[in-house]
């Protein structure tokens, strides 16, 4: 069982607001110099109250800032909330806290969540460089870098354990008992006598007391709830077809726009002819928008076909023209002056080369669609000075502050209302469709527009993951590995996306190197390298970010290095490793795969271990090779998470990500030509099928001392762990994804 | 034209060529059934015709005319659950819950023809209709047990 000290001993000033019809109990913040450049609107010195959960007459409800995208980040929280104040988790409400609403200003936003920049040992560092500051700064607003669970952890529960007491308080002074002989359970303040209060009851008393603060949240121990399997708030919905999401929105009056955008990524139009189009039934207007036109229509479909109808001169993208371009890109990007950060240089690896037979290799990963099944869709409608939005976003201030600039109103006159999320990946950080549906907005005053992307215009405007190249110098010694060099090239994800929101940042990416400069091994030479390449084409975070290729070619590197020298995989990592956490997941998948070397058979095992968002995740995956090509036998996963809050969910979210991960490593790139996406759809862009998917067996360990999150951590390591398995199994060395370019999969 | 969705008739102004899945979705307001891909990659659109599972997004409205057509808001209630539903809620199946409808009609459709469908059974019906929250081992295994729960019923 885990060392759960800090989660205690942290204590938070919690208050309390009256809000419409009931009080709010939330986290005191005081702005503190330089921590936060954004939060201008909060003077120094001055606290503002983060309000987590509201009582009102209806109940218990939960505010937060978080985006729910499927991860269960609604239902982890409500969970969170529901134990410290004994209630059902079927009865917590949730309220995604939309900017603009009553009580929820600006600043409150602002200090909504803060990003948990891992600081432990070596990743301090990267915390500390300038790229830290601007993830942290990031993540006063975004979900994102699995920080809902860590950062919400300690925040809600002891708001939720001083709401609790304060019933108590409001309990006592309306009944007179003392407050220290009331007991609370199922929603109710229990009195000696034996009769209840609920708590919506207590709604108007808790006007008249103090907040009681310094409630410290229970001992995991005495979790009644966390920790065990329970429903998910949201499975009778998503089971039933009556779940809403941002693109099941109506609103009174609401008109169905598409657009036709530039297929050349980023360039723009310069001219149309609409003749066509502005005849057919159910068209109400043809419209400029940045980088295109929009139809709008009395009907999705409509809107979509009257796209298609019209004629458009486009300008060219900014990018190179053939994929070999942006691969000579990447590999011109390995000098002295592109050179982004070294933040792992130990021994003396030059020396160490030169004494050695040198092993090397060359290693891709592709650019990748986000592509999460629900196209993204906005509805937006501007009229006297006020704007409203209708998304779903993981990053409410950025669609607040881009909408404002727009509509040309404050930013305070934008209400946001933030919808569930068919997926996401990392696609939702991106605002795009919401600018211009409030494009389309300003042009039709009054008027809700949807504009909703087809799938084919999703995924060829798509901000890519990242395109990045490795190259591996390495040596052996005596069965052992001796030296690693890793130098990994690619422009940097973190300009280009909040180069987009118009933000600059400085520094070194730590994301070229994410999961490879960490990787928790003894190497007795080992040096990792980032190099920044030119901007390509625009990219933007991608589920696991950095790690999702860094994580590969370190691991993928590493293998060849333990093959030549003829060790095994695990006990090789394992005799290597030291992160006694890293050990511990090691171990674990060893154990649960039964690890041993050579199998025959045609079969083939790989392990791969790494460390993203501080959480070490280890995986062993086993092929078979079959004369219709390889299939995905089986995969373990062992996680250190501090602690597993929902069994069932964290299960489902760690075999989801690695489906995820083995689906795009197997099958999936998108490449530009001229500037255009070759991929418009699922057909161009395969993921993982069922008949495809391995059986996969998960554990999670709980030794660490801080509660982590795992929507990304388990991408990583799947993508080497099959390479290494397909190996095993063949002799093939794949050094590049997607791999069903040069082997067959069944 | 004339529609019979969920057991309720409708009168829609549409083009003939107009997939049902826009009328549906826009016309009918019945947003549980889902658009994708727009063209049979996904299966987030699949309804029942007839008892069929088809992709809403490949069926004219014109030739969805006199067809008993339903969603998954006809299959069963959040109070009146239908099996599938019952074991994707055993199961804890959904993520983002997106393509939930589609996986679910599909199932359900499988089950009426295959009250016991093995596993390489369950691989080859299930496999066009895509998840990209890869919530597939949770699938398969609510198929099994809505086909136990059927089988009992
Ligand atoms: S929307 Fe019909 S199959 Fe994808
Ligand atoms: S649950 Fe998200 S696409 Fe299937």
């Amino acid at each position: 069982m885990g060392r759960l000290k800090t989660f205690t001993r942290r204590a938070f000033l919690v208050g309390s607001a009256a809000v419409a019809g009931g009080v709010a109990f939330g986290i005191y913040t005081v702005r503190k110099p330089h921590e936060n450049p954004l939060a201008d609107s909060l003077a120094p010195g001055e606290a503002a109250l983060t309000p987590y959960l509201r009582l009102d007459a209806r109940g218990v409800t939960l505010i937060t800032p978080r985006a729910d995208m499927g991860q269960g980040a609604y239902h982890v929280q409500a969970a969170l909330l529901a134990e410290e104040l004994d209630l059902d988790l079927a009865e917590v409400r949730t309220d995604p806290g939309p900017p603009g609403a009553a009580y929820w200003n600006t600043a409150l936003a602002e200090e909504a969540a803060e990003f948990s920049v891992p600081s432990e040992g070596l990743m301090r560092t990267v915390a500390e460089t300038a790229v830290g500051a601007v993830m942290k700064m990031m993540g006063m607003q975004i979900t994102g870098g699995s920080t809902t669970v860590p950062d919400q952890f300690d925040k809600l529960r002891a708001a939720a354990a001083s709401a609790r007491e304060t019933l108590k308080a409001a309990a006592a002074h309306q009944t007179g008992v003392a407050a220290d002989k009331l007991r609370t359970e199922n929603g109710q303040v229990l009195l000696p006598d034996g009769s209840a209060l609920p708590y919506a009851a207590l709604t108007p008393a808790l006007a008249q007391v103090e907040v009681v603060q310094d409630v410290p949240p229970r001992d995991p121990s005495q979790w009644r709830q966390l920790g065990q399997p329970m429903q998910r708030i949201d499975i009778l919905a998503k089971s039933t077809g009556t779940q809403v999401y941002g693109i099941d929105v109506e609103i009174d009056g609401m008109a169905h726009a598409a657009v036709k955008l530039n297929p050349a990524q980023g360039g723009e139009m310069r001219g149309f002819d609409a003749s066509v189009a502005e005849k057919m039934r159910g068209v109400q207007a043809v419209l400029p928008v940045t980088g295109g036109v929009a139809v709008v229509a009395d009907n999705t479909w409509r809107a979509f076909q009257a796209a298609q109808a019209i004629e458009v001169q486009w300008g060219p993208a900014e990018m190179p023209a053939t994929m070999a371009d942006h691969w000579q890109a990447l590999a011109d990007a390995f000098t002295e002056d592109a050179r982004d950060s070294r933040q792992r240089d130990d021994g003396d690896v030059d020396t160490a080369l030169e004494a050695a037979e040198v092993i090397e290799a060359e290693y891709r990963a592709p650019y990748l669609a986000h592509a999460p099944l629900e196209p993204i869709s906005a509805v937006v409608r501007v009229r006297d000075g006020k704007a409203e939005v209708w998304t779903g976003t993981q990053v409410p201030r950025f669609v607040q502050k881009n909408v404002a600039a727009i509509a040309g109103i404050a930013a305070e006159d934008v209400t946001l209302h933030v919808q569930m999320m068919g997926g996401s990946f990392g696609h939702r950080l991106e605002d795009e469709v919401v600018r211009r549906a409030a494009e389309i907005a300003v042009q039709m005053p009054g008027v809700p527009i949807k504009l909703t992307y087809s799938r084919e215009e999703d995924m060829t405007h798509d901000f890519p993951r990242q395109i990045a190249m490795a190259r591996l110098r390495g040596t052996v010694d005596a069965g052992q590995v001796a030296a690693m060099d890793l130098s990994i090239a690619s422009p940097s994800v973190m300009v280009s996306q909040m180069g987009r929101q118009g933000i600059s940042v400085p520094g070194p990416d730590s994301q070229i190197v994410a999961g490879a400069w960490n990787a928790p091994f003894a190497i007795p030479h080992h040096r990792v390298t980032g190099y920044r390449a030119a901007p390509l084409a625009p990219i933007s975070s991608w589920r696991s970010v950095g790690a999702s290729h860094a994580g590969f070619f370190h691991n993928a590197a590493l293998d060849e290095l333990i093959h030549a020298a003829g060790a095994d995989p695990l006990a090789e990592r394992l005799r290597l490793c030291n992160d006694p956490l890293a050990r511990h997941v090691l171990e674990a998948v060893g154990e649960m795969s039964s690890w041993e070397g050579v199998l025959g058979d045609g079969r083939g095992r790989g392990v791969a271990l790494t460390t993203s968002f501080d959480v070490r995740c280890a995986e062993v995956v086993e092929v078979r090779a079959t004369d219709d090509g390889i299939r995905l036998e089986k995969v373990w996963v062992a996680a250190e998470v501090g602690r597993v809050l929902d069994p069932v969910n964290f299960e489902n979210l760690v075999q989801g990500g690695v489906i995820f991960a083995l689906g795009h490593a197997i099958h999936s790139e998108i490449t530009y030509r001229d500037g255009r996406a070759e991929q418009s759809n699922y057909d161009g862009y395969p993921a993982m099928r069922l008949y495809q998917t391995p059986k996969i067996a998960v554990r999670g360990l709980e030794n660490g001392d801080r509660v982590r999150g795992i929507g990304e951590p388990p991408v990583p390591p799947a993508a080497p762990a099959l390479a290494s398995a397909i190996f095993a199994a063949t002799g093939t060395r794949l050094r590049e994804m997607p791999f069903a370019k040069f082997v067959d999969f069944v | 034209m004339r529609l019979t969705v969920d057991g309720v008739a409708h009168e829609v102004d549409v083009e003939a060529d107009m997939p049902l899945l826009w009328v549906l979705r826009d016309e009918l307001k019945i947003k549980g059934v889902k658009y994708g891909c727009g063209i049979a990659q996904c299966g987030a659109c699949t309804v029942h015709l007839d008892g069929a599972a088809v992709r809403s997004c490949q069926v004219w409205a014109e030739d969805a005319e006199g067809a008993e057509i339903t969603t998954i808001q006809g299959l069963g209630q959040p109070e009146a659950l239908h099996a599938v539903q019952a074991a994707w809620i055993e199961h804890q199946v959904a993520q983002c819950g997106y393509c939930q409808s589609g996986q679910i009609m599909q199932a359900a459709a499988l089950l009426a023809e295959d009250p016991a469908p093995s596993d390489a059974v369950i691989d080859e019906v299930m496999s066009g209709n895509l998840c990209r929250c890869g919530t597939y081992p949770r699938i398969r295994a609510a198929i099994h047990s809505a086909a136990a729960r059927l089988r009992e019923a």
